[in-house]
């Protein structure tokens, strides 16, 4: 019996059934990469190894602007939700309670609550109209629509991070007289900074996923990658939507490198 | 690289979304020749921008909704007097375009925009069954395809979600109209379609690669849609129900709150031209209403029969009717009724 | 006003003063719309999509009974209890399955040696960054009539013909379980990373057993973590559109499908609105079902 109380032994089937998750998780994934390879036209007809279909997508000028869009609009709401979730953390956190606590907590969640469905419907009603009276049409109301419904996904680890925080540091430096603001420069927001940053990259990914709303939303020409790729699947079933979704594979495997690589840096 | 990020998207929330020379096209999937629109850009100067839909009904909610800055749209002519009717459209006057003289006179004096004050036309075609004639080798002309499926077919059949023409195909089979009001008949439809439905495998816009590939073997598809299959996996034939089945148009229309107007006129002109209305037709499998346009056609679109109704068919086919509101209300419970 | 009372009003202000934007955003961009769905709810059918103004209840009433299309009797609604059925027990079911597969992989991550466990974290962030149509497509291609699945059992001889097992109700389980478990894992995960260890340590050196041990001590630990990650996924789960639409091709439809049909296809806004509520109210029904859930076992640490 081994005298360390944690190690995974204690929970015996955790090993078979987590290496079997990697796997389920993989072998699709791996199939899809597989089969971008493949010079036939069509899916599942093998007809040879070559680049053919990603010289096709990297051609391919509404693929390439949908994800310049998609970047923008992602890197942008996950922005402004990573920001005001903060401080929405610090304002609802280590709080003996306050009058209105609720409510805050309330509104924070309220997005998670509604549908992706229900809220496209709605918010097609009201930006139609705020459209028609301004004349503006462009990014803004994806990016702001897209920031509400991050709120809460960027808000929640941030939020779990403080929570556990430890105040032990905080009060020394308050103790020494450190003023608040540079106490949360300095002490506060490095602990939360992995918080952060988990909440970023919730919120980014969240918004990135994104297809209902965006379809409802969009004005012409702000295809996303998902609303693009869901038009190509309807009808289009050809090998170049596995090169695409090769590609924003690798995409993700890089963004997360790179953070990884970033966040080891720090720690 | 966040200030990079924030920069690139300040400046492209900045940038004036209309800039001159635009024009935003919003049609049906797979439905534009991007040669087409590639000639068009060349030729004019005019940057465009084209969005798809799946339905009408998606283009409608969309554009009636308000805000959509789209300029033009692509209706079925069944819901042309829709459009109309709740002043969607601008009455862009294409009968006194330069290029109108070219458009065949049959398609001029049409129900849905009589002398063609708001529309041009785009593509016609009809909706039929399509199926691998290498899997079931019996009569294919007749809707029992997919209301009364063969062994062979059973589980392996498609219903495109085009719910007009599937109930219009289904009352057709009963002995039905279109558009009835009769309840005794809608009865009837809506049973036969829900005693088919355990026999098909989906109700959806399927994926060419899915026949192409065998995944389905029949479906209530589009003619267009079967000779671009056909053209994949020669299996395939179309078959025109004698029960009868839908003949429809689409149409190009500016919309009334267009801010590219100029251009969407161009464009409605340019379409009404032989050559460029044969590559409308050699790409999406459909004829037009342009005459001379048959010069620029391959010959395999004009050899094609999925494009001339054979004469034993003629008299099964129906042009697609705008139903009465309270039809339609019924016609929307019977397919939820059916797709639960 | 003693000094007190006045410092924490200040607190209060200043902790408003930092929630504002957050609040003012999803005021604006969620909670106000949800309010003209409301509104819509209560409002007669356009004749071609939209909504007439006038004061109706026929949409609400549509969401669980239907008037028979043909001789106007009354019943319960046999295609939207259908629909509502699916996509509880479906949701529930991804759920369920998402925590068997995800719990024990969270649980295996955290129990790494620290230099080992960014490399799994590794493997479970990349599908979690992919994109939820690029997962669909991957999961639709190991099922469909010509995928691997269907390939490999021919070639093994388990079977003469291929399996349909898309546009089925397991296609859309199958699809949905495969697309939210990383979401699972996650939330899970950074519950257990954050325990101490020591804790345990602790109660093992005061001689508590094994399973005292993981009830009284892991579990209360972990549990925010599988509350949170349950939450991730089943709401989600209950409002998913696109991988039904995927998956189920339009004969297995689930809530998200339903509504917006009735906004396209269907023209029936109000029904719509209703059913949108109808759906909310399911899932806030969930959430404060696990929050009384967490309520209990919390207070005591």
């Amino acid at each position: 019996m081994a005298d360390r109380a944690f190690d995974t032994r204690r929970l015996p089937g955790a090993t078979v059934l987590a290496l079997a998750c990697f796997v389920i998780l993989y072998i699709p994934m791996v199939i899809l990469v597989a089969n971008s390879f493949n010079t036939g036209k069509v899916i599942g007809q093998w007809e040879g190894v070559s680049l053919h279909w990603y010289a096709r997508a990297l051609q391919n000028d509404a693929f390439l602007a949908a994800a310049r869009t998609s970047l923008i609009l992602a890197s942008l709401a996950a922005l402004i939700a990573t920001i005001t979730a903060t401080m929405a953390a610090l304002a609802t956190t280590r709080s003996r309670g306050f009058r209105g606590e609720g409510t805050i907590h309330i509104v924070l969640n309220q997005p998670i609550m509604v549908p992706e469905i229900v809220l496209a419907i709605a918010l097609l009603i009201i930006i139609a109209q705020i459209k028609q009276a301004t004349g503006y049409t462009g990014l803004g109301y994806l990016v702001i629509a897209h920031s509400a419904f991050c709120i809460p996904f960027a808000y929640m680890p941030i939020r779990a991070r403080l929570e556990g925080m430890d105040l032990t540091l905080e009060t020394a430096a308050a103790d020494l007289y450190a003023g608040r603001l540079y106490t949360f420069r300095k002490v506060t927001l490095p602990l939360l900074a992995p918080g952060i940053l988990a909440g970023f990259m919730l919120a980014f990914v969240i918004s990135l996923d994104d297809v209902v709303i965006s379809d409802f939303l969009k004005s012409p020409g702000q295809d996303t990658l998902p609303t693009y790729l869901l038009g190509e699947l309807r009808r289009n079933l050809t090998s170049e939507i596995y090169a695409i979704s090769s590609l924003l594979l690798l995409i993700s495997v890089l963004i997360v490198a790179g953070s990884w690589l970033l966040t080891r840096k720090k720690t | 690289m966040q200030r990079l990020t924030l920069t690139t998207a300040l400046v492209t929330l900045a940038l004036p979304a209309w800039a001159e020379g635009t024009l935003n096209i919003y049609n049906f999937g797979l439905y534009t020749p991007p040669d087409l629109i590639e000639k068009f850009e060349q030729t004019y100067g005019v940057d465009v921008t084209l969005t798809e839909y799946d339905s009408n009904e998606t283009a409608m909610a969309k554009i009636e909704a308000g805000g959509h800055g789209f300029d033009i749209v692509v209706p079925s002519a069944a819901v042309v007097p829709i459009y109309i009717e709740k002043g969607l459209l601008l009455k862009s006057d294409p009968n006194q375009m330069e290029n109108f003289a070219n458009v065949d006179p049959a398609w001029v004096d049409v129900a849905w925009d009589a002398g063609r004050a708001y529309t041009v036309p785009w593509v016609w075609g009809t909706t039929g069954v399509m199926v691998n004639t290498d899997v079931y080798k019996g009569d294919i002309n007749t809707t029992a395809i997919f209301l009364d499926p063969p062994e062979e077919l059973k589980g392996k059949i498609n219903v495109v979600p085009s719910m007009n023409d599937v109930i219009d195909m289904a009352l057709w089979s009963v002995g039905g109209e279109a558009c009835t009001t009769d309840k005794d008949m809608l009865k009837a439809a809506r049973d036969k379609l829900v005693a088919a439905k355990p026999f098909w495998a989906s109700i959806d816009y399927a994926s060419f690669e899915k026949f192409i590939n065998e995944d389905l073997q029949a479906s209530v598809f589009w003619s267009g849609a079967a000779m671009r299959i056909r053209a994949e996996n020669s299996g395939f034939a179309y078959g025109y129900p004698k029960e009868g089945f839908p003949l429809w148009q689409d149409n190009v229309a500016i919309l009334a709150d267009a801010r590219n107007v100029e251009n969407a006129r161009l464009f409605l002109n340019f379409i009404m031209d032989p050559e460029n209305a044969a590559m409308i037709s050699n790409y999406t499998g459909y004829g037009n209403s342009i005459t001379g346009s048959a010069a620029y056609m391959t010959a395999d679109l004009l050899a094609a029969p999925e494009m001339t109704i054979p004469d034993s068919a003629a008299a099964a086919a129906h042009f697609q009717q705008t139903c009465p509101p309270e039809v339609q209300d019924l016609y929307t419970r019977i397919w939820t009724d059916l797709t639960k | 006003m003693d000094a007190e009372t006045l410092a924490a009003r200040a607190d209060a202000r200043r902790r408003w003063g930092l929630a504002a934007p957050a609040v003012a955003i999803i005021t604006l961009f969620s909670i106000l719309p949800l309010g003209v769905v409301l509104v819509y709810s209560f409002l007669a059918p356009g004749d071609f999509g939209n909504v007439r103004w006038q004061l109706s209840f026929e949409g609400w009433f549509s969401v669980l009974f239907e008037r028979d299309i043909f001789d106007d009797t009354i019943s319960l609604s046999d295609a939207h209890l259908t629909i509502l059925g699916r996509s509880v027990a479906l949701s529930l079911a991804t759920t369920l399955i998402t925590l068997v597969l995800g719990l024990p992989t969270a649980w295996f991550i955290a129990t790494r040696p620290l230099h080992q466990r960014a490399f799994w974290l590794f493997l479970i962030t990349i599908p979690f960054w992919t994109n939820l149509l690029v997962r669909t497509i991957a999961v639709q291609e190991m099922i469909r009539s010509e995928g691997v699945f269907n390939r490999l059992f021919l070639w093994l001889g388990l079977i003469d013909a291929p399996i349909q097992m898309m546009f089925t109700n397991f296609a859309v389980l199958v699809g949905m379980a495969y697309v939210f478990l990383p979401l699972m894992v996650l939330p899970v995960y950074s519950a257990i990373e954050k325990f101490d260890f020591r804790l345990a340590e602790a109660g093992y050196d005061l001689y508590a057993s094994r399973a005292y041990c993981l009830r009284r001590v892991i579990l209360p630990m972990v549990r925010p973590g599988i509350i949170a990650g349950s939450i991730l996924v089943f709401v989600p789960s209950l409002g998913a559109y696109v991988t039904p639409r995927i998956m189920g091709g339009g004969k297995s439809m689930m809530l998200g499908n339903l509504i917006e049909m009735q906004f396209g296809q269907g023209r029936n806004w109000p029904l719509g609105a209703a059913l949108s509520l109808t759906l909310t109210a399911l899932v806030l029904a969930a959430l404060i079902w696990y929050t009384r859930l967490t309520s209990g076992g919390r207070r005591n640490g």
